[in-house]
């Protein structure tokens, strides 16, 4: 076996017996190229040394958890997804007089906005409460505020009017230098969490799950404990929305979601064999 | 002589047109997987996949995750994804930050393909005008892999071949029309 893969075999019993995070289950390839990079971040030559941090240091460890997140995303990314829920999930959620949305691996919030000011475009904001989840308190924090480079809004706004937005992009932020900020009445519905699709529950009744690009760094069995961990939280009929070029065909627990809009990982709760597993 | 088990290929501006030539000399017995980054700079690979797909001898598809890396079968890399090679040999993507100003990487490509299939690798770098790939294909080299670099001056971009032969050097450097025939006489054999 190649040393490196022996130090990452470190690494990932350190991080689940010092800390209680369990990393063994992510895809390999990702996770050793992150950790490579956590050791050129902290120069510290060799895994083995930041092993030696993780099990030492005291307040090490968000700067690891920092480093193993890659919190990174867009507004409105791939907006035929962001169209497809203003036109074919939005309308249903409507039906509901409370309207509860996970949003999981929220990363730095840009898909946190981009829903809110999708639900307050369809008038359903004042009902809807948005749960914006990720295990990196540092991401969580930068989701909050809100503040992103001004250099990446032009895409963004490109991006929300392929979405089908209705006002302009430039009415939802104010523009500071080299930054912008989005208006944080956006965010009063909104509450940010600690969870960690690992290791932690069910915390809510969902009808609308957005968790994109998160799944894919799981394996297959992490990933079917996963869809699982959703499939419990939804309310029967409730939606799913994963990343555009994530494959589900290999988890059990997805056989209960149907598609909506295949090409776009849209899914519903429902169909045969949903209803003997939700209580 | 190593039996060869996987050919991974990067190629950026001049790509297409440089793939197009290559892919119809390939041998359609070839037993082996064939992985390809191409830079397109569109959101959707889908349009690439087709026109390749006109050209080639062997079908062309794009990469899914979690799938195997099928031999004789070519796989592309999906626009705005990194594609990784799992020491399995199946796909995985990830979307962390761009590498050397690219999402696909061919630097991603190449090292996890060398981590997957050392020796057995053959990695090919053609026309590009950018240097990724160049850091990937001393990877390749350093796990024992073979790698094939297009002689720049066939090349219609050629920062990408030139910086490739710059840091890793190469084991055969070809004009774009040899390059089939070196596949095909490497994991033929
Ligand atoms: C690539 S970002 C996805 C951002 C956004 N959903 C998108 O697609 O643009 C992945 C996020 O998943 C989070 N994540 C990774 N593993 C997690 C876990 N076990 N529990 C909760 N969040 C996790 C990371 O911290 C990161 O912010």
């Amino acid at each position: 076996m190649d040393v490196e893969d022996i130090e990452i075999q470190l690494f990932v019993q350190a991080m689940r017996l010092r800390h209680g995070h369990d990393f063994s289950e992510y895809a390999p390839a990702s996770l050793k190229r992150r950790v490579q990079q956590l050791v050129r971040t902290h120069e510290s030559g060799t895994v083995v040394r930041l092993v030696d941090r993780i099990l030492h240091e005291e307040g090490f460890l968000p700067r690891v958890i920092e480093g193993l997140s890659v919190p990174v995303s867009e507004m409105f990314r791939d907006p035929a997804v962001f169209r497809s829920l203003r036109d074919k999930v939005l309308p249903v959620l409507a039906s509901y007089p409370e309207i509860n949305i996970w949003q999981a691996g929220c990363a730095h919030g840009q898909e946190v906005y981009s829903l809110a000011i999708l639900l307050e475009e369809a008038g359903l904001y004042e009902r809807s409460r948005i749960y914006a989840t990720d295990f990196n308190d540092a991401a969580l924090a930068v989701a909050a505020e809100g503040i992103y480079a001004t250099r990446e809004a032009r895409v963004w706004s490109r991006n929300y009017i392929e979405a089908g937005g209705s006002h302009s992009f430039s009415d939802y932020y104010s523009a500071r230098y080299d930054f912008i900020k989005l208006d944080q009445r956006l965010r009063r519905n909104v509450t940010f969490l600690n969870h960690n699709l690992v290791t932690d529950e069910v915390f809510c009744e969902a009808h609308l799950i957005l968790c994109r690009n998160v799944l894919i760094y799981f394996s297959n069995a992490l990933q079917d404990r996963t869809l699982g961990l959703f499939r419990d939280s939804l309310v029967r009929g409730g939606f799913l929305c994963l990343g555009t070029r994530e494959n589900i065909d290999f988890s059990p627990a997805a056989s209960c979601f149907t598609h909506i809009d295949g090409a776009l990982r849209i899914y519903q709760l429902g169909g045969s064999g949903a209803k003997a597993l939700k209580k | 002589m190593t039996a060869r088990a996987a050919i991974a290929i990067g190629c950026s501006a001049g790509g297409l047109v440089a793939l197009e030539r290559l892919l119809p000399g390939l041998d359609p017995r070839l037993p082996v997987p064939i992985v390809v980054c191409c830079h397109t700079g569109s959101p959707d690979v889908g349009l690439l996949v087709e026109l390749l797909g006109r050209h080639s001898v062997l079908p062309v598809k794009e990469a899914h995750e979690r799938e195997a890396a099928d031999p004789g079968t070519v796989h592309v890399a999906p626009s705005g994804y990194h594609l990784l090679v799992e020491s399995n040999f199946h796909f995985s993507l990830s979307v962390d930050a761009k590498v050397a100003y690219a999402r696909p990487s061919i630097d991603v490509l190449f090292e996890t393909a060398a981590a997957a299939w050392r020796e057995r690798l053959v990695a090919v770098l053609m026309t590009g005008a950018n240097s990724d790939g160049a850091q990937g294909l001393k990877a390749v080299r350093d796990t024992g892999g073979y790698a094939i670099v297009q002689d720049p001056s066939t090349a219609e971009a050629d920062v990408m071949p030139r910086a490739g032969l710059d840091i890793a050097g190469a084991d055969a450097c070809l004009p774009l029309d040899a390059i089939a025939a070196a596949l095909n006489r490497l994991c033929m054999s």
